[in-house]
């Protein structure tokens, strides 16, 4: 299945944010979304999940233009996962988790045994299952996060779209995600996620899509794209890349910002 | 990096039988609203014998089973006072409260009452408008409803005018903000135009909010509107929850809020505006008892809204029979309300905030 933007401009009326962008992202793919501070990330996120409409072109889940989609369908197909954040009632973690499936029930009816069984699967794919009982609010925030994307697992989906799933999250926490979102990737799911750190692309071996100067400026792979000269140019500050070579435990590149 | 892994994992399955024992089976919220449920039935026995004219209990079994009585007044004060009253307390309780659960779900603010879209303001400003026209009572309370839903639907309309690239829910906040103000100047311009001998003390009364006048005729157009705005906001319940995560969120999880949202607040609006136009005014049960129920059943709209309501008629009834039976003169229902609801709220407050919101 692709996620596809067919030369969609996007913002807000008399605004427009991004223009011309052509992408499309497939299942089994891991995409970062790379850009500085007000680059326009969010404005695409918000579009691509339907929250806000295009100006001009199309943007097509499945073939199919997502406005044609209702929401409920939709959801069975793109789940979102938002910065952690605080909820005003306590409900607990596992009735979070069964919001997730909420696109399955009808209107009027709420989970049975069958979500329930499938709310704990999703728990235990994260190796959060002890914290079901627990209250939400109540949670650090790195296990929120973890809360909120079994939310999105449990919605079954085909493609996640993460907003800076590791923003406010401890070292460890962080690279936890990660971990996780590489592990989702081998689930056949396609991701789509935004990041301030450039070395994610690289843990996750990711594509890159670089959203700069009013459009999505480059993509490719990161081992192509992440380099000296695009991170100077989008942040704006010195950057080394470096191979960290035949390392066996990390066979990867890795940014060194110089300070 | 084994033994760390081992230990990690020997710490989540104590953390995992620690989660077994706090955890409360779903059944203990069905035993909460059974309990409630007859908690409703004996206050209501308890309130057919209380008032000025006592009635033992005995009394009051031998003429429901077998239709004998020694007092010539008991089938009148019974069936004509007591019963309507006690139905009124019920539905007028339960109503407030369900409406003050659903808005605060909506709203996503646990400090929201039903008046929050000036359901109150419009129907006062009905009430005061009918009263110095001179209306019959069935005339106040048409004209009050009315008013409410006016207000509720000048509140929305503003919010969209106004609120088109804003946030929403903030926008239909301050809207209701706005038509509640401007109702409450005119309710005040009412006071300042009648007629101080006759026409304010009826007001004033209004205002304050009794259940003294309600009549069977009056209960049955009252109780099946209620029912129309309750029950779909009780099969509502799971989607409600869903809410609190916001707009956006709310949307990415396959729910379409606009429809909901207007749902939610045409079937709050249509319980509040048909009881306040039998009761007046009351305030802070909506408030207090969706703290209370949620202290009680948890969060999930799905088991809290029943909750809520059958909270809500137990507190009214109560409060009710205080009202009418501690002195010889009536204490006007709404400021005995306020009386107890405020510290009532304080304690819920200083309660739940050790549970967490």
């Amino acid at each position: 299945m692709t996620f596809e933007l067919q030369n969609t401009s996007l913002g807000y009326p008399g605004h427009i944010v991004l223009k011309d962008v052509n992408y499309s992202v497939s299942t089994g793919e891991i995409v970062c979304v790379l850009g500085k501070n007000g680059a326009g990330k969010t404005t695409l996120f918000r579009t691509l999940l339907g929250v806000l409409k295009p100006i001009s072109g199309k943007i097509l889940l499945d073939g199919k233009d997502i406005e044609k989609w209702n929401r409920k369908h939709f959801a069975q197909k793109v789940a979102y996962i938002p910065q952690a954040r605080s909820l005003p009632f306590p409900y607990t973690v596992k009735e979070v988790v069964l919001f997730g499936r909420t696109s399955r029930l009808s209107v009027f009816s709420s989970p049975g045994k069958k979500d329930e069984l499938i709310a704990d699967e999703c728990l235990d794919m994260l190796n959060i299952r002890y914290l079901g009982n627990r209250i939400f609010t109540q949670l650090s925030g790195g296990e929120q996060q973890m809360v909120i994307i079994a939310r999105a697992l449990a919605q079954q989906p085909a493609f996640l779209i993460m907003d800076e799933p590791t923003s406010s999250l401890d070292f460890g926490n962080q690279i936890k995600i990660i971990r996780q979102v590489n592990d989702l990737k081998n689930n056949s799911l396609g991701i789509i996620m935004a990041t301030h750190s450039p070395d994610h692309a690289f843990m996750c071996d990711a594509n890159v899509a670089v959203v700069h100067n009013g459009t999505v400026w480059n993509t490719g792979h990161a081992n192509d794209i992440v380099t000296e000269e695009m991170l100077k140019e989008i942040y704006g500050v010195k950057v080394r890349v470096k191979n960290l070579g035949n390392n066996p435990d990390c066979h990867r590149k890795v940014c060194i910002p110089m300070v | 990096m084994n033994g760390l892994n081992k230990k990690n994992t020997e710490q989540k399955k104590l953390k995992n039988n620690l989660a077994l024992h706090m955890n409360l089976p779903k059944s203990s919220n069905i035993l909460i609203i059974t309990g409630l449920t007859i908690l409703l039935g004996t206050t209501v026995i308890i309130s057919l014998c209380v008032g000025r004219y006592p009635l033992s209990v005995n009394k009051l079994f031998s003429y429901i089973f077998t239709g004998q009585y020694s007092d010539e007044s008991l089938p009148t004060v019974l069936l004509n006072v007591r019963l309507p009253r006690i139905i009124g307390a019920i539905v007028v309780g339960g109503a407030l409260s369900v409406a003050g659960a659903s808005y605060q779900g909506l709203f996503r603010n646990p400090m929201v009452s039903p008046d929050i879209l000036g359901v109150s303001s419009g129907a006062g400003f009905g009430a005061s408008l009918a009263i110095m026209l001179s209306l019959p009572i069935i005339g106040i309370q048409i004209t009050a409803f009315t008013f409410g839903l006016l207000a509720v639907f000048l509140a929305l309309l503003v919010g969209r005018i106004v609120g088109k690239n804003h946030d929403k829910i903030l926008m239909l906040v301050l809207a209701g903000m706005v038509t509640g103000a401007i109702f409450n100047a005119l309710i005040s311009l009412m006071k300042y135009l009648a007629d101080s001998d006759t026409k304010l003390p009826d007001i004033t009364f209004w205002l304050m909010g009794s259940l003294a006048g309600i009549d069977m005729d009056e209960l049955k157009v009252v109780v099946p509107v209620v029912l129309l705005g309750v029950v779909p906001l009780f099969l509502l319940g799971w989607r409600m929850n869903v809410l609190s995560f916001g707009e956006d969120e709310a949307r990415t999880l396959g729910i379409n809020t606009t429809r909901l949202r207007i749902i939610i607040i045409a079937c709050a609006s249509l319980i509040t505006a048909s009881v306040v136009c039998i009761s007046g005014l009351i305030g802070w049960v909506g408030l207090i008892i969706p703290h209370f129920s949620r202290f009680l059943v948890g969060p999930d709209h799905k088991v809290m809204l029943p909750t809520a309501f059958l909270s809500g008629s137990i507190f009214m009834l109560i409060v009710d029979n205080v009202a009418r039976s501690a002195s010889s003169l009536e204490i006007p229902l709404g400021i005995l309300i306020s009386l107890i609801g405020a510290p009532l709220f304080l304690i819920f407050l200083a309660k739940s905030s050790k549970k967490s919101w």
